[in-house]
């Protein structure tokens, strides 16, 4: 569910269209790096494990690719992850993070490496501290890692077109056999409610039962209050098959 | 009014969905190029999808849908709108020629002025202080070997007292590199303060730079110090110097003093050269890297001063005329000066 704190960053393009994007939150950032920082670990212990066969012949050697490995590891897996997977890293594919470039316009290796190194900064004095408490100040939610490279990370859902066909079945409609009590809804019903009745019903499943009662009830008042269809077309139909009813005639012009 | 959701998704999906496999192709291959056909399809796909989403904005309200294609323009403004198709990440760096390097150093000359003003700054505030007070190094000094007394450091390390480090050269060299090279990216990056940060850093390491060299100097060693300093730190000193300007360009950016462009312009503007630089950089640290742990541990009877500072004054005119050379011949970008 998304908070209701997120923020938006609107961008609009040359051709005057404006999209925006969803700045993702300190919390699934920290959870995100606490995931990569567990792969650097992993990825520093799989190395001692193969070093430690080198050291077996000559120590100094071992010991010698070990400092390199690890730090080229530490400072390199974040660069590396989000340049091959376009602004993602572990942590942040699997919570569904990208980083992006401020401006919608695709995210350069300058960007990548700036953003990274200045990850020094943003961890003083430690875990992150001053660059989690830049992360909520800041209208964009940008550490100073994402300021100095103008880069932000949003939320990555998996986006799917909507399906319009699971939403509203094309069921028998009792309400359409009254054509002109369904052309005055159709008219009366603004953009706002519409948009209302369309996201209950594409949130049912999140609401409990009672609080699901509740608002389709609340909808289907509101509704019937806008036009009134004889008894015969709305007997047995239960509030929320009124609503998907009513959105049925909003959204589907035959 | 309100659109018919339906009929407008059956009659575009093909479209969007078209556009999707283009984008998709795109974002596989980071280095994939398109036919003139191709981009003229793509480009005609994305208008149109802009389009439908700004129908869709201006009249139903469909937040599913109008997430999906808000995500398909933001994709395609990505790839239209961004500046060039970014190249491999290996070919890329086979591109990344050493005389960019020297082309951002004068592009960015003020900021490495600047670098260098405040460490002499410190080094010259750490010489009083150790003229103040004898004290000082005690306090100052972060390594308990600079902290004793500099003639009898030179008497144990010419009698080859400190063989320890003969077994742990390979060891040394890269814990110096990772070490160094982890100080010069928190110089940079402390230029995310305005620049303050990386002025701090640089003016204590010059204090540092400045005791230890007074210290020595008072004590009769200035053959011993320039041996020891100067094969590594002739790389080294200006390693740090060149992060710092780094951080002072990136702080200017900040700042954008004297500049009518809005900051995300003006960061980036300078984000190439501050990767550029902060790249010579680190290539400068694994040199000083190696120097420092074969070449300036030994000291005479081993190798002769004489021999270890000349080689330190080869290696700052190498680098003096590495970047005051090279860069002339390195294209000059047409970039907003932030110095």
């Amino acid at each position: 569910m998304r908070s209701h704190r997120t923020k938006s960053i609107a961008i609009r393009t040359p051709e005057g269209v404006v999209f925006s994007l969803h700045a993702a939150g300190p919390i699934s950032r920290f959870l995100a790096c606490l995931i990569d920082l567990s792969c650097v670990f992993a990825a520093i212990s799989l190395v001692s494990r193969i070093v430690q066969i080198v050291a077996a012949l000559n120590y100094q050697v071992g010991l010698t690719l070990y400092v390199l490995a690890a730090f080229i590891i530490s400072i390199g897996y974040t660069i590396g992850f989000e340049w091959f997977w376009r602004g993602q890293t572990v942590g942040k594919r699997l919570l569904g993070l990208r980083v992006v470039d401020e401006g919608g316009l695709r995210l350069k290796l300058d960007q990548i490496v700036i953003r990274n190194l200045l990850r020094f900064v943003d961890s003083f004095p430690l875990f992150y501290l001053l660059g989690g408490i830049i992360c909520v100040i800041s209208p964009k939610g940008q550490r100073m890692g994402d300021l100095a490279a103008n880069t932000i990370v949003v939320r990555n859902p998996e986006i799917i077109a909507p399906n319009l066909q699971e939403l509203i079945p094309d069921k028998y409609n009792s309400l359409r056999e009254y054509p002109v009590l369904a052309a005055r809804l159709r008219r009366s019903i603004s953009a706002e409610e519409a948009f209302l009745a369309l996201r209950a019903l594409l949130r049912r499943d999140e609401l409990e039962p009672p609080a699901r009662i509740s608002v389709f009830n609340e909808l289907a008042a509101h509704f019937k209050a806008l036009v009134k269809f004889p008894p015969e077309a709305l007997e047995s139909i239960a509030d929320e098959r009124y609503v998907r009813n009513v959105m049925d005639i909003v959204f589907r012009d035959r | 009014m309100i659109l018919d959701l339906e009929k407008f998704t059956l009659r575009r999906q093909k479209v969007w969905n078209e556009l999707d496999e283009i984008l998709k192709e795109l974002e596989k291959d980071p280095a994939a190029r398109m036919n003139l056909e191709k981009i003229k399809r793509f480009h005609n796909l994305y208008q149109r999808t802009a389009a439908d989403l700004s129908s869709l904005q201006s009249f139903a309200c469909a937040p599913e849908l109008r997430q999906h294609l808000e995500s398909l323009v933001a994709r395609g403004v990505g790839e239209i709108q961004g500046s060039t198709r970014s190249v491999r990440l290996l070919s890329g760096l086979g591109a990344w020629r050493l005389g960019s390097i020297p082309a951002a150093f004068q592009r960015r000359l003020g900021a490495f002025r600047l670098a260098v003003a405040a460490m002499l700054l410190g080094v010259l505030f750490g010489g009083a202080l150790l003229l103040l007070d004898s004290d000082t190094k005690r306090c100052v000094l972060p390594f308990g070997n600079l902290a004793g007394s500099p003639s009898k450091r030179v008497a144990k390390e010419e009698a080859g007292v400190n063989k320890s480090l003969e077994r742990q050269k390979l060891v040394f060299s890269s814990q110096l590199m990772t070490n160094n090279i982890k100080v010069a990216i928190l110089c940079l990056a402390l230029g995310v303060t305005f620049g303050i940060g990386t002025l701090v850093l640089l003016f204590y390491n010059g204090v540092i730079l400045g005791v230890v060299a007074l210290d020595y100097l008072r004590a009769g060693q200035a053959a011993f110090l320039f041996g020891w300093l100067l094969p590594h730190g002739s790389i080294e000193i200006p390693a740090f110097l060149i992060a710092g300007q780094a951080g002072l360009v990136l702080g200017g950016a900040m700042l954008g003093m004297q500049s009518s462009s809005t900051l995300t312009e003006r960061l980036r503007n300078v984000s190439s050269d501050i990767v550029t630089l902060v790249s010579g950089t680190a290539l400068l640290l694994v040199w000083a890297g190696i120097v420092e742990a074969f070449f300036s541990q030994y000291h005479e009877p081993v190798i002769p001063y004489g021999l270890k500072i000349a080689f330190g004054i080869a290696e700052l005119l190498a680098l003096f005329v590495f970047l005051a050379r090279t860069g002339q011949r390195g294209p000059r970008a047409c970039v907003e000066s932030q110095d």
